[in-house]
């Protein structure tokens, strides 16, 4: 079996309660960190760890927390972003409704880090029964003084609330999450500067996904040494994989970085293979954003490779035969499926979701969809699929957030690993699936 | 603090800490200024949304001599020492301005036939200098009504590209913003919610700061073509503003008074609506002398300024 930190406990049941999360050694890192080690050293575990911010763009979360401006005299503010919306991405909700504690432990650690007093839990709007969830598991922790003034009497004092988002998947963007979050119309900041510096209220500010910090109590309890002793190169420790698709077994997976992706998709303690024994076609390894790959490029890197389940490894090849492990979202595509309308699905997704604040995103994915819907409807031209590619490119690279980016890649991937279907469509007049 | 050196399209300017690209590349001025649709001087934050101003920075510094990964907005990207900068002389920044400005157009009515704007318009001249011959009209285009917002201000979001100018000028230099953008991607609109009436004393400012037609002056609309007006510099005694103005007249009369804007289309000062809206009188005014439009389009075409052959010619090619 492979190591489980984050889901160790995770069938046991009433987990969710104060009690059963105590008796189970729970918020034995707070009294460790706050009565033991001083915030630099909380720092310290963590960067030493290697542990790289799960919310898509794997950065590594030590480093970011040393970016954090001390000097400033501003107050310090820590964020959790719980705005889980990635299609396919299903593996925040996974801890915050089942494992509530072991989310606010990793707040209070990382707060505890950065100096800050008052934290916040920014969750999804849709997700309001998990918020329910949180909340009561808050008041639990102010009740047995986990939060609150003085915690566990050491003198550190942090309050932590717990937000509804507005319902906007680009409200994941980290700030827009922050405009959101004081009240405004959630719209990417153009950076810089960075949150770390400029953040919530104008303070210096960490946003970090639900994840990533609800791996922090276990670095802490173990040390770094046994964190980063999990994993391969530069991708260490365990990672959720939410996945969904055509396999037998769907569900939230903890793997430990480096698994071999043949595997995960065929092992029984995994996806359990593709169902009713069909062909595996194509994967979307790290949520929507992220390029698709067919499925001899997903098993296997262009140099013949046993392709892992690893940053380093799902990037091999860059964006000519590689892709990303993003946030864990793990589509999988039996040879049934259209690739044209699944993609037509992802454009739809990115142009309702699209800010609308900068032209190459707010008009460029709108005409994706548009074009995509022509095609996989019968009506499109082969000018259509260069003016796809061409227009993915104009996207790509010239916007203010990453959402831009995640929009074109879809389609510019699609259409270079699926061509062929494309102008089937159109040589057909229909979509032959 | 010393000044920075950066050089754009080759030409060498030293700047103070802390200016953009597009500050220093007015600083130049002529060709190296790249176009700005929502970039706005006088607005604080405004800028990085119409991707317009994009330009390629071939070596960040002297310190750090790697070029930038990806084409910056020139707008919101601030100089460092040793910076070298391409505009038109990079076939990148052409290639995807051009993009850009087909972006802008995807959903545009092109009604410039029937619009107030035409002639003055920053997105004319962005497709003049950087269209396609041909635009893409495959797309059905997304389409409102137009609506009074209040009764001074006509709003036809089909022709709005989302610059928030009117927002930021509604939030920074009046009481209280009653509009805003609403919706998201190519969905969202400037309005007002329920149907409110944008009123109060500087809110003709936004009809000034749009840069397309969106935003257009009731008390002037279809009156005549801007080009067939003359703009006069003139002022009155304002308790509530300068009261320095630019007043377009037809023969005697006053079709229209605006602010008075510089060569980058940007108002020198924000004007009242009294000034704007009331005092139509010739009477009312000491008119101080025709105003000279130092833009590109059709609207330098006034009879009595010639225009510098130079730099006329310089801008025709661009
Ligand atoms: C459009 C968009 C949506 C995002 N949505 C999320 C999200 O739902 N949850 C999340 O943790 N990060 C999301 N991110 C990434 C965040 O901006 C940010 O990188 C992340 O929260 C940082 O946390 P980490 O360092 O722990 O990964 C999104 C980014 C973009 C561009
Ligand atoms: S890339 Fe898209 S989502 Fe991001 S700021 Fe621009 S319009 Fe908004
Ligand atoms: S109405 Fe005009 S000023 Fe306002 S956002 Fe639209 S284009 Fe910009
Ligand atoms: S002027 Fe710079 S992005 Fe619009």
């Amino acid at each position: 079996m492979a190591k489980k930190i984050l889901l160790d406990n995770i069938d046991v049941p009433g987990l969710a309660s104060f009690e059963v999360y105590k008796q189970l050694g729970g918020y034995s890192a707070v009294e460790k960190a706050l009565k033991n080690l001083t915030p630099d050293q909380v720092t310290g575990e963590v960067t030493k760890s290697g542990l790289r911010g799960r919310g898509g763009a794997g950065f590594p979360t030590g480093m970011k927390w040393g970016f954090i401006d001390k000097k400033s005299g501003n107050p310090r503010y820590f964020v959790c972003n719980f705005d889980e919306s990635e299609p396919g991405t299903f593996k925040d909700r996974h801890i915050g409704q089942l494992n509530p504690h072991l989310l606010i432990e990793g707040m209070i650690l990382g707060s505890y880090a950065l100096g800050a007093r008052t934290s916040y839990i920014y969750i999804r709007g849709e997700l309001f029964y998990v918020l329910k969830i949180i909340e009561k598991a808050i008041a639990e922790a102010y009740k047995n003084g986990l939060l609150g003034n003085n915690i566990l009497g050491t003198g550190y004092s942090l309050d932590l609330y717990c937000q509804p988002g507005g319902g906007a998947y680009i409200c994941g963007e980290e700030t827009a999450l922050l405009e959101s979050l004081e009240g405004k119309r959630g719209n990417p900041r153009i950076k810089p500067p960075f949150p770390a510096v400029v953040g919530l209220y104008g303070c210096p500010t960490v946003v970090n996904n639900v994840e990533t910090i609800a791996t922090i109590p276990w670095i802490i309890n173990n040390g770094y040494e046994a964190y980063s002793s999990i994993g391969i190169g530069n991708s260490k420790g365990t990672k959720l994989i939410s996945a969904c698709g055509h396999i037998n077994k769907p569900g939230v997976y903890e793997i430990e970085l480096g698994l071999p992706i043949e595997e995960f998709i065929y092992s029984d303690e995994y996806c359990g293979g593709i169902r009713n024994g069909n062909k595996l076609k194509a994967v979307v390894a790290g949520g929507s954003s992220v390029p698709i790959l067919p499925a001899e490029l997903i098993l296997r890197t262009a140099t013949g490779e046993p392709r892992l389940m690893s940053y380093e490894s799902l990037s091999e090849g860059g964006f000519q035969s590689g892709s990303m492990l993003g946030s864990g979202g793990f589509i999988v595509m039996d040879h049934t499926t259209c690739i044209v309308k699944n993609l037509l699905t992802f454009a739809r997704f990115y142009h309702h979701e699209s800010c609308g604040q900068c032209s190459p995103c707010r008009e460029g994915t709108g005409w994706m969809e548009k074009i995509l819907h022509r095609i996989e409807s019968g009506n499109g031209s082969m000018k259509d699929i260069d003016l796809l590619v061409n227009i993915s490119k104009h996207i790509e690279g010239n916007t203010i957030c990453p959402l831009g980016d995640a929009a074109a890649w879809p389609v510019a991937s699609a259409i270079r690993h699926f061509r062929a279907e494309f102008e089937e469509h159109v040589k057909l007049q229909k979509c032959p699936f | 603090m010393p000044l920075l050196k950066l050089t754009i399209d080759n030409i060498e300017v030293e700047v103070e800490p802390g200016t953009t690209i597009m500050n220093a590349a007015r600083k130049i001025g002529g060709h190296v200024v790249p176009p700005a649709m929502c970039y706005y001087s006088k607005l604080e934050g405004s800028g990085g949304k119409c991707r317009t101003c994009l330009v390629k920075v071939s070596q960040g510094s002297f310190k750090d001599n790697r070029p930038m990964p990806k084409l910056v907005a020139s707008c919101r990207t601030l100089v460092q020492d040793g910076m070298v900068v391409q505009n038109t002389t990079s076939p990148e920044v052409i290639e995807n301005r051009r993009a850009i400005t087909e972006f802008l157009l995807l959903n545009h009515p092109l009604d410039c036939p029937v619009c107030d704007q035409a002639g003055e318009c920053h997105l004319q001249d962005l497709s003049y200098q950087n269209g396609l011959e041909e635009t893409n009209t495959d797309e059905a285009r997304r389409t409102f009504a137009p609506i009074d917002i209040g009764n001074l201000i006509k709003l036809h979001m089909n022709r709005c590209i989302l610059c928030y100018r009117c927002v930021m000028v509604a939030d920074q230099i009046t009481d209280s913003r009653v509009h805003g953008v609403l919706g998201r991607g190519d969905h969202s609109e400037i309005s007002t919610l329920i149907k409110k009436a944008v009123d109060n004393d500087f809110s003709g400012n936004m009809i000034d700061v749009c840069p397309v037609g969106a935003l257009t002056d009731k008390t002037f609309r279809f009156k005549s073509r801007v080009w067939f007006t003359r703009p006069f510099d003139a002022h009155r005694k304002c308790t509530k503003c300068s009261g320095k103005t630019v007043l377009w007249m037809k023969g005697e009369e006053i079709l229209r008074v605006t602010g008075r804007k510089d060569k980058y289309g940007e108002l020198e000062e924000f004007i009242c609506n009294d000034c704007r809206f009331v005092y139509k009188q010739p009477k009312d005014w000491e008119i101080e002398g025709p105003r000279k439009i130092e833009r590109h389009s059709v609207i330098s075409q006034n009879h009595y300024e010639k225009l510098d052959n130079e730099e006329n010619e310089d801008k025709i090619e661009a």
